[in-house]
């Protein structure tokens, strides 16, 4: 094995063999004595141990988490929340539910770490509707907490309280977009907000601060507090620190989740070592490394980069990094950490078709661009694979993606277009042969896809 | 509304998680749905009333989130996930299953009653694809073997209770 060692410090007791989700084993295993160091630290110095962190939100904007919390508006006197998005719904992604399965207390006490370094009194886990019972657990979990004197009234002895709630989704993807989650936190369409002015900093949730973090970014905090800023900062890669939870699936042998120091695995390594490389008789053909809206990338293509010297190096898709940087620069990105696979079985007409049903299912309907547009390239792909393709369908979707990104109030408006645009681009000639290819069949893929 | 008094205790207690009471509108949602099936023209009014809203700022949030429906289903709610991890490891297939297996197409309720089938988007699980919830119990890796077993289950557990 020439792969790195996984590094699980957040996954570190998931899966373990007799580890439970109730309070007594986390205790065991030294939980919560790091909510127990932090309310001995002046609030703002957690921020500064945040900040040195490096840590960037998991979320899928890879932004700078105590960056983020050093925006909050301090003085408008307003009370300041916190809002978790659990709201995991990127296809590709299911790194929460493992947490909030298998180690609930472990988010708890991340969550009430940063409410104590934020003064917040009030912080709601925003689940999806579609994980009742990782509702409950986390329920229960807050139930425990509180009769331990974790969260509730007067924490630890201390004359500081915070209540957390978990309020459960409705199936909407919107919602995991911060200030749609906020709307629809407040009893409302989840229609994301316009920025500015609603940055959730300042105007968030019922129009005061309110900091809004995944859930894997909130587990980090803890951990920043148990090793220091330095510390944490020393993991990874520099301007990518810590570690990351890659979730793959698709066409690999061994699909599942793996945590890995930011940067130090790539995606051959990950591929082909990890998750023991592509099915029986199949070859790899397209991975889609940060979720379904990060651009897809083509095996066989090859990127040049610029070193920091000046120098050029060039990388096959299987010597990239898994970090933000290298994947900004490779054309795609890190987002949510899902990686999905696809061999040679798949006709990638027919992957972007299902992706582009999605996508029109989940637009909130807002903004006309991503409204009719993510419906009319679902209604392109769809006729394509349903019924009569044309050799320039390609290029109309491609059209009609470009007029929707960058005209939208939120980034779903990129998140639909990036699919269609990169297929397009990386993919030109199965465009263009699907109608032969098709001719008698009802699929191209060997399973339908859409 | 003829809601059990246990709803009711529970409608009451998660109005008081929020400061301002439209915040509840999901959480109200989500019990009146799992008491009494689905969402009635009767309980939009009845939940507007409870926040001190309009009927059309509940309605709005019935036709925005995919979860809420206001037609009654079958007594069990297969959803298969259809979103792409699933459909690559073969999520179609498992639905044609599930709808031969009932006798239905998805959308539709059974002709017994029994179950209304649903392709739902991404249910989170996509290392472990296919994967299917069966009213609120996630299934991993369901191919179209183990949709005929999850299948015999359901049919099984019918033929258990009183009255069919």
């Amino acid at each position: 094995m020439r792969a790195p060692q996984q590094r699980r410090i957040i996954f570190k007791h998931i899966d373990e063999p007799g580890y439970t989700n109730d309070l007594a084993c986390y205790v065991r295993h030294g939980g919560y004595e790091m909510l127990k160091k932090a309310v001995g630290m002046q609030p703002a110095a957690i921020i500064d141990e945040v900040k040195k962190s490096g840590l960037r939100g998991r979320g899928g904007a890879g932004f700078p988490c105590g960056v983020k919390w050093g925006l909050v508006d301090r003085k408008s006197g307003k009370p300041i929340y916190l809002v978790v998005n659990a709201d995991e719904s990127e296809p590709g992604t299911f790194k929460d539910r493992y947490i909030m399965h298998q180690d609930p207390h472990q988010l708890i006490e991340g969550i009430m770490i940063t409410c104590w370094a934020n003064n917040v009194k009030q912080a709601y886990i925003y689940i999806r509707g579609e994980m009742p019972h990782g509702a409950r657990i986390l329920e229960k979990a807050i139930a425990e907490a509180r009769a331990a004197n974790f969260c509730g009234p007067n924490i630890l002895g201390t004359a500081y309280g915070c209540e957390i709630y978990v309020h459960r989704g409705a199936g909407a993807y919107i919602c995991g977009e911060e200030t749609g989650l906020i709307e629809s936190l407040e009893g409302k369409r989840a229609y994301p907000r316009i920025k500015p002015p609603y940055f959730p900093a300042v105007l968030g949730l019922y129009q005061c601060p309110t900091i809004v973090n995944n859930v894997e970014t909130l587990c980090h905090v803890k951990h920043i507090v148990d090793m220091g800023g330095d510390a944490f900062s020393r993991i990874g890669t520099p301007n990518n620190t810590g570690t990351r939870i890659l979730c793959v699936s698709g066409h690999v042998q061994k699909p599942g989740y793996f945590e890995y120091e930011v940067g130090k695995i790539t995606l051959g390594e990950l591929l082909n070592e990890v998750c023991g490389g592509p099915l029986p008789g199949r070859t790899f053909k397209a991975v889609i490394p940060g979720g379904s809206s990060a651009k897809i990338l083509r095996f066989g293509e090859t990127f040049t980069l610029k070193n920091k010297d000046g120098s050029t190096r060039t990388l096959a898709v299987e010597d990239i990094p898994m970090d933000f940087d290298t994947l900004a620069a490779c054309g795609t990105m890190g987002g949510s950490g899902g990686v999905i696979v696809m061999d040679d079985s798949v006709n990638i007409v027919e992957a972007l078709g299902n992706i582009n049903a999605f996508y029109a299912h989940e637009s909130c309907g807002q903004c006309t661009p991503c409204r009719e547009g993510s419906l009319w390239m679902k209604k392109i792909t769809a006729r394509m694979v349903h019924a009569t393709p044309r050799a320039e369908d390609g290029v109309l979707l491609k059209s009609v993606a470009d007029q929707i990104a960058g005209r939208t109030i939120c980034a779903f408006g990129e998140a639909c277009s990036w699919p269609t645009q990169s297929y397009v681009a990386k993919f030109p000639e199965e465009f263009r042969a699907y109608p032969e290819a098709k001719k008698g069949k009802t699929h191209v893929s060997a399973l339908p896809l859409v | 509304m003829n809601l059990k008094p246990e709803t009711l205790r529970r409608i009451d207690e998660v109005i008081t998680h929020y400061p301002v009471k439209r915040s509840a509108a999901l959480p109200l949602l989500h019990l009146v749905q799992e008491d009494v099936g689905f969402i009635s023209k009767e309980a939009i009014e009845w939940i507007a009333q409870k926040l001190e809203l309009e009927p059309i700022n509940i309605y709005e949030l019935v036709t925005f989130y995919p979860m809420f429906r206001q037609q009654p289903i079958g007594r069990r709610h297969i959803k298969v996930c259809r979103t792409l991890s699933c459909a690559l490891m073969g999520g179609y297939k498992t639905c044609e299953a599930f709808e031969k297996e009932f006798n239905t197409r998805r959308g539709e309720v059974s002709p017994d009653g029994e179950v209304t089938i649903e392709f739902v988007e991404c249910l989170a699980s996509c290392g472990t694809a296919p994967v299917v919830m069966v009213d609120d119990e996630l299934h991993e890796k369901v191919d179209v073997a183990k949709a005929k077993q999850i299948s015999e289950q359901i049919k099984r557990e019918k033929a258990e209770r009183p009255n069919g």
